[in-house]
């Protein structure tokens, strides 16, 4: 979510000259890390923060607090010349544990499946981890050991255009041209739906999540002034960008 | 000149005791950097090797947000494209230095020097993104592999990365060797190509095998252009087609993950584990290099 967040600080800095804010990328690992170390204001996060790293920020005697800042759709993406057009949740997860191997077994040529994932520092590494390799059960499957993990969406992205054999994940906002997103059901026989404003808003995109931004402590001043510009006149910046805006 | 003489003595002997006494303190900060930042590495990597079981350290799978931190594939997946690249890289970097010093016309040596000095400068990151666009691609096409991203891509770029380092050394090894030794071989009749092969070359080996271990040095650090090329995905490379799958080694996932963990958490302490390793791994390597140049030295006579 790094360009949402840079788009938010350049239209709030555009507005509000006085206030300076730096975004840096890194993935919701880092950020939380960095809110963690106190060196930042805000982190931005593309998961919720987990028990330990909660627990970390209390010991430092840091309170984090939540704010739901936007949604986002996980869209499933491959070559353009790649037939297949949808594919239900297990076979997501059958394909990205290393069960499937071959696109003809999902309707597709035959060819290798490469399998290209976030590295693991990403929120959205551990959302599709959950969501749909673990079909949001407890379990303890893994991605595949040949899953390729990207240091950036522009890795995923570059892939993606040349191989016609890959498959990739990444948030909405960062599907560029080149790219074929693929319709995705809960189950077999289940409408497929491509990720979109609407299809998140109404529930029937399976893999949509909310982002957040955590504050150390109830934000005061500056900070709280930005929050609220953000849940409010920034969401014209979220819908631009591709992500879902809140209601 | 006058006007130094004309310093009061006790000044000029002042002055050379404050410079004496910087050149001192730069000398031996830069042990105790060394040593510091060994110490560093130490004391955040051990406690990695008490907080998880060797058993699943030294393990196949890496999975750290899950509590797996099996090295194993990223140690092998370190050697198996740094030990390719060296093979790529050595016989076309000695060839090259042999060209240069030997065989070239004085204008060609005058035009091959400075651009392999210029090829040392290109940043990683460029040639990281020329694997990832142009090399890649072409990795997949020709071998007909599912992804071209695989440990062969980033050895190629290491080699070339490497040949700099490799060309330089050997090179200057070479110039090393004295002219009387070439003027013997030719004045008992041997040809250019048998005094480079059997004289020159032997008698500069030592600096030869030093450009190797510097070249190998290189590579096995590198970590922006492996990362981007290489895939990343830590697989065990066992396999006979290894090579042409993609690999995950020890720089690229420390480098892609050091921003993201926690300070202080297990998964911190194995990630400067995997520096340690790193170190003795190439602490190794020269190791064996020296003790190999060593041996050499004492039977062959020749340095």
């Amino acid at each position: 979510m790094v360009n949402l967040a840079l788009a938010w600080a350049e239209a709030y800095a555009a507005e509000h000259p006085e206030v300076r804010i730096s975004v840096t990328g890194g993935g919701s690992g880092t950020g939380i890390a960095a809110l963690i170390n106190g060196t930042i204001d805000i982190a931005n996060a593309s998961r919720e923060m987990k028990e330990e790293e909660r627990a970390a920020a209390e010991a430092n005697g840091i309170t984090p607090v939540e704010f739901v800042v936007a949604y986002d759709a996980i869209a499933v993406v491959v070559h353009p010349s790649n037939p297949v057009a949808g594919l239900t949740l297990q076979q997501l997860s059958d394909i990205y544990t290393g069960r499937i191997t071959n696109w003809r077994e999902v309707g597709g040529e035959d060819r290798p499946i490469v399998l290209l994932s976030r590295e693991s520092n990403s929120g959205t590494y551990l959302y599709f981890l959950e969501h749909v390799v673990r079909l949001g059960q407890k379990s303890d499957l893994l991605f595949s050991p040949d899953a390729l993990l990207m240091p950036s969406s522009e890795g995923i992205s570059a892939e993606i255009r040349q191989n016609p054999n890959a498959i990739g994940y990444d948030g909405l906002g960062y599907v560029t041209e080149g790219q074929k997103v693929v319709a995705v059901a809960r189950e077999a026989g289940g409408p497929y739906v491509l990720p979109s404003v609407e299809t998140v808003k109404d529930g029937s995109y399976p893999i949509a999540r909310p982002l957040y931004m955590y504050t150390a402590g109830e934000p005061q001043g500056a900070v709280r002034a930005y929050l609220e510009w953000v849940r409010t006149e920034g969401q014209k910046q979220v819908a631009r960008l591709g992500f879902v805006p809140l209601d | 000149m006058e006007r130094a003489a004309g310093l009061p003595r006790a000044r000029r002997r002042w002055a050379e005791f404050a410079i004496e006494a910087a050149i001192r303190v730069a000398g031996v900060s830069t042990i105790a950097f060394v040593v510091l930042i060994f110490l560093f590495l130490l004391r955040e990597g051990l406690p990695a090797f008490f907080q998880v079981s060797l058993e699943n350290l030294f393990g196949q799978r890496w999975y750290p947000t899950f509590g797996l931190y099996g090295t194993l594939p990223l140690i092998l997946g370190s050697l198996l494209v740094t030990l390719t690249a060296i093979a790529m890289a050595v016989p076309l970097g000695v060839a090259t230095a042999v060209f240069i010093r030997e065989v070239a016309p004085p204008w060609a040596r005058d035009v091959l020097k400075p651009m392999i000095e210029v090829l040392a400068g290109i940043p990683s990151v460029v040639l990281g993104f020329f694997g990832m666009t142009v090399l890649a691609p072409l990795v997949r096409r020709v071998l007909g592999m599912p992804t071209g991203l695989t440990a062969f891509t980033g050895a190629v770029v290491l080699a070339y990365m490497s040949l700099p380092t490799i060309i330089s050394v050997a090179e200057d090894a070479l110039d090393a060797v004295p002219k009387s030794y070439r003027d013997a071989a030719l004045a008992l009749g041997a040809t250019q190509w048998q005094t480079i092969w059997h004289v020159v070359v032997p008698a500069a080996r030592s600096g030869v095998l030093t450009a190797i271990m510097l070249g190998m040095g290189r590579a096995i650090g590198e970590t922006m252009a492996v990362m981007m090329v290489t895939g990343n995905a830590a697989r065990m490379p066992v396999t006979w087609d290894s090579l042409f799958r993609p690999v995950r080694t020890m720089t690229a996932t420390i480098a892609a993950e050091m921003g993201e963990v926690a300070q202080g958490s297990t998964h911190y302490h194995v990630l400067f584990g995997v520096g340690i390793i790193l170190f003795l791994v190439t602490f190794v390597i020269n190791l064996t290099a020296a003790a190999a140049i060593f041996q050499k030295r004492r039977r062959g006579g020749l340095r």
